[in-house]
């Protein structure tokens, strides 16, 4: 077993990227994950890495779709106005197939906003972020751990579907320290036929590209591609249920209010509630499955987010309405206490 | 005996440019210069959004299609990701020069390793003539119908001139495709230009005044004219940075 | 013990959070369940800073301190920001050369050690933080004293390396400080 070491959940990402082969890194500076690319900074020259501050987000995006092009794991990493910034080249990547990892440590908007933890990138980040028909894997980690492990499992995913994945941290993920366990370096295994690296005159020549002018092939595109993501639906959702099976109070939370609610929800078990948690680890594809069997047994559901009410409506969609949900917030760089968590949880009870 | 052929470097497919333009010219120089080269195997391009949009149809070497105006950045992860390969871009004016300008900018300033082939013809072509940020002034575009008024909507760009104020790039030259002399020119320069990044010698921009008969509303031989009597008026010929005679540090 | 909540807070450049790394690497050490979250953004340059540590048997849920067990305060804004989100019977932990102010609550522990005035007599003009940390090992029992270096070895970084033996000075200082309980 590995040391375990005292790490940021920015550096957590960092180190796992350069475990998982990734090799080469664009970003921007902005506030609060900066430290991947500090980190990044100093780490890849000395393993024959590249490390390049680029001119914009929309720069680094594209530095980023052509590395991927050549085939090659690449990341990029900012926050929630970098991430809009970056929109264009994530529906740029999508129409083109191509994989990469994009991380976004979340900060309160909308505009400039603040600087504080938000987790109300959440409609941008499972509805794509760009423009066109296409769905990203969106990967919430809960964890220093979780930083580091969906980092390797974000390039691995992008990998064998070819799509990109974004990992949405926020504020509070990327900036606390945890016990890290760093995996073992992986190769990717993956060929990627399709990269342009030269056809060296034993090939055609193999176009990366996202414009088909012809709507009878554009539509044959977007349908490949959606079974592509009709697969990833099938296969891939990931959730944590923590005391979940017998609940009739069902909280529903990923990242840092996942953390806050966890407490509320041991709370609630000692003061003779029957509540449990189910936190998505995977975003989109949203894990339905769990939802739509608690919701059997549950009698409410309740929403916990650093934001208006986003992941709500996929909580409601999961369970088909069946149930009540009701929104436990904070919103602006606000984190919601255990104990607010806690108060719905007993409201809820009380229905 | 064969006296004329098309370079290897170029597909099957015909080109879908109208009669008269000059970017099947160029395609072919640029072509030319890879089969020149030898390096048609080990080569990359990057097509722009603009009327070379389907660039990646023409060039038998892989392609990639960028974004609008993100072709430098494009072909900086490229370059990056495979040093050893040849990594060219081919551009219009308002992708380089209007919505591309950061990227072309720092790209350039940073002396990434590529290749830039910019086609000045001074109008959007793609989207049906509209102002480009090279359009002459007083010129008659779509959306400068009385002309470009520099009081409202400023000058021209001459992106050579401003990029050999940069302390990066490696080699900037600026060439026209009007007549026989001048295209030879342009091979040499686009030639030169993929020699450079051979030699590791960095960022090496060719910029070829082109023509535009069809949103320029003349028959082809008086766009010709045009670019003579206008154009290279305002954007001279010539080499306006060459640091390829220096030692490589 | 089963999890104890920390809140340290001061001005920057007062080492809050070199602070708390200290104690939560040291719990890591022994086996505990840790984290640290810092207060991060504009008030890392001179504003007032802090950070939450948790040690724990069982698995961290909140990294964030809201009502925090143990307390200590490096400045009088922190104090009367956070005197009162202290739990009952929470042990506060006072810079007394920097904050004049006593705590007003009585059901708590307050603890007043003159750490930056000690700091300077003793040439450590920088290390009040950890004679507070020292301070807080031995009123609360939440790390072991004894090995204390081996925490700090990790988070003195290597460029810094000659520095280790003042730290561990100002722990022990701080340690061996007597104070009358309040």
């Amino acid at each position: 077993m590995a040391e375990k070491v005292l790490m940021k959940g920015n550096e957590a990402i960092a180190e796992a990227a350069i475990l998982a082969g990734c090799r080469h890194y664009f970003g921007y500076p902005i506030t609060p994950q900066t430290e991947i690319a500090a980190y990044l900074a100093k780490r890849m020259p000395k393993i024959g890495g590249c490390f390049l501050q680029a001119e914009s987000e929309i720069a680094a995006i594209n530095m980023v779709y052509g590395v991927a092009s050549a085939g090659k794991r690449v990341m990029t990493s900012s926050s929630s106005p970098g991430i809009s910034l970056k929109g264009e080249g994530l529906s740029y990547l999508a129409g083109s197939d191509l994989p990469a990892l994009v991380v976004n440590v979340q900060r309160g908007g909308p505009g400039l906003g603040g600087i504080q933890p938000s987790q109300s990138d959440y409609f941008q980040a499972t509805r794509g972020g760009g423009h066109g028909d296409y769905r990203m894997i969106v990967l919430a980690p809960a964890s220093a751990q979780e930083m580091a492990d969906l980092t390797i499992k974000g390039f691995d995913l992008a990998d064998n579907y070819r799509v990109t994945c974004m990992l949405l941290a926020d504020g509070t993920m990327g900036q606390m320290m945890e016990p890290v366990e760093l995996p073992a370096p992986v190769e990717p295994s993956v060929g990627k036929p399709w990269a342009v690296t030269g056809t060296e005159g034993k090939r055609r020549h193999n176009i990366i590209n996202s414009l088909s002018l012809v709507p009878e092939e554009l539509e044959q595109l977007n349908f490949a591609r959606f079974e592509r993501y009709a697969e990833i639906e099938r296969k891939e959702p990931m959730w944590e249920s923590f005391m979940a099976e017998d609940a009739d109070i069902v909280v529903v939370a990923f990242g840092i209010a996942a953390r806050v609610s966890k407490n509320a929800v041991v709370a609630a078990r000692e003061s003779g509630i029957k509540a449990g948690l189910i936190r998505p680890i995977t975003l989109w594809p949203f894990p339905k499955q769990p939802l739509a069997e608690a919701a059997q047994k549950a009698k409410h559901f309740i929403s916990v987010e650093l934001s208006m009410g986003q992941m709500i409506e996929d909580v409601q969609l999961a369970i088909r309405c069946s149930r009540p949900v009701t929104l436990c917030n904070r919103v602006g760089g606000m984190i919601p206490t255990p104990e607010q968590v806690l108060e719905s949880i007993r409201s809820a009870n009380r229905r | 005996m064969t006296v004329f052929e098309k370079p290897k470097s170029l597909t099957d497919a015909p080109f879908h440019y109208c009669p008269g333009c000059t970017h099947g010219i160029i395609h072919r120089l640029v072509a030319e210069a890879i089969d020149g080269l030898g390096i048609e195997g080990v080569t990359v391009g990057v097509a722009p959004v603009g009327c070379a949009v389907m660039a990646y149809n023409y060039f038998a070497c892989d392609m990639v299609e960028a974004a609008h105006g993100r072709a430098p950045a494009v072909a900086t992860g490229l370059k990056r990701a495979m040093p050893d390969r040849i990594v060219f871009t081919y551009q219009g004016d308002g992708d380089l020069a209007s919505i591309g300008m950061a990227e072309t900018v720092h790209s350039a300033t940073r002396n990434e390793n590529i290749t830039v082939i910019f086609v000045n013809n001074a109008i959007y072509g793609m989207t049906g003539g509209q102002m480009a940020p090279t359009s002459l002034p007083g010129q008659v575009t779509q959306t400068s119908p009385y002309g470009r008024d520099v009081k409202t909507v400023g000058y021209p760009i001459r992106v050579c001139e401003m990029l050999s104020q940069l302390d990066g790039p490696a080699y900037i030259e600026r060439v026209a495709v009007n007549n026989v002399k001048n295209v030879r020119n342009a091979g040499k320069a686009i030639r030169k230009a993929f020699e450079n990044q051979i030699n590791g010698r960095g960022f090496s921009l060719v910029e070829v005044v082109s023509s535009c008969p069809t949103n320029w509303g003349m028959t082809p031989q008086n766009a010709l004219r045009w670019v003579e009597e206008n154009m290279i008026p305002y954007y001279p010929l010539g080499v306006f940075k060459d640091r390829t005679a220096e030692e490589v540090k | 013990m089963a999890t104890v909540q920390i809140l340290i807070a001061g001005f920057g450049g007062q080492g809050v959070l070199f602070a708390g790394k200290c104690l939560a690497y040291k719990g890591l050490l022994e086996g505990k369940q840790v984290s640290w979250l810092p207060s991060y953004g504009p008030e890392m340059r001179g504003g007032t800073a802090n950070c939450s540590v948790i040690l724990s048997d069982t698995p961290v849920g909140s990294p964030i301190v809201s009502s925090p067990d143990v307390l200590t305060v490096m400045n009088l804004p922190s104090l009367e920001k956070y005197e009162h989100a202290a739990k009952k019977g929470a042990k506060i932990f006072i810079d007394s050369s920097m904050i004049e102010k006593q705590v007003s609550r009585t059901d708590v522990e307050a603890f007043y050690v003159p750490a930056t005035k000690m700091a300077g007599e003793l040439g450590l003009h920088t290390l009040a933080n950890m004679i507070l940390v020292g301070k807080m090992i031995r009123e609360t029992g939440m790390v072991r004293f004894d090995d204390f270096e081996e925490g700090l070895k990790k988070v003195v970084s290597a460029k810094h390396a000659d520095l280790l033996g003042a730290n561990l000075t100002a722990v022990k200082a701080g340690y061996e400080y007597f104070t009358e309980r309040k």
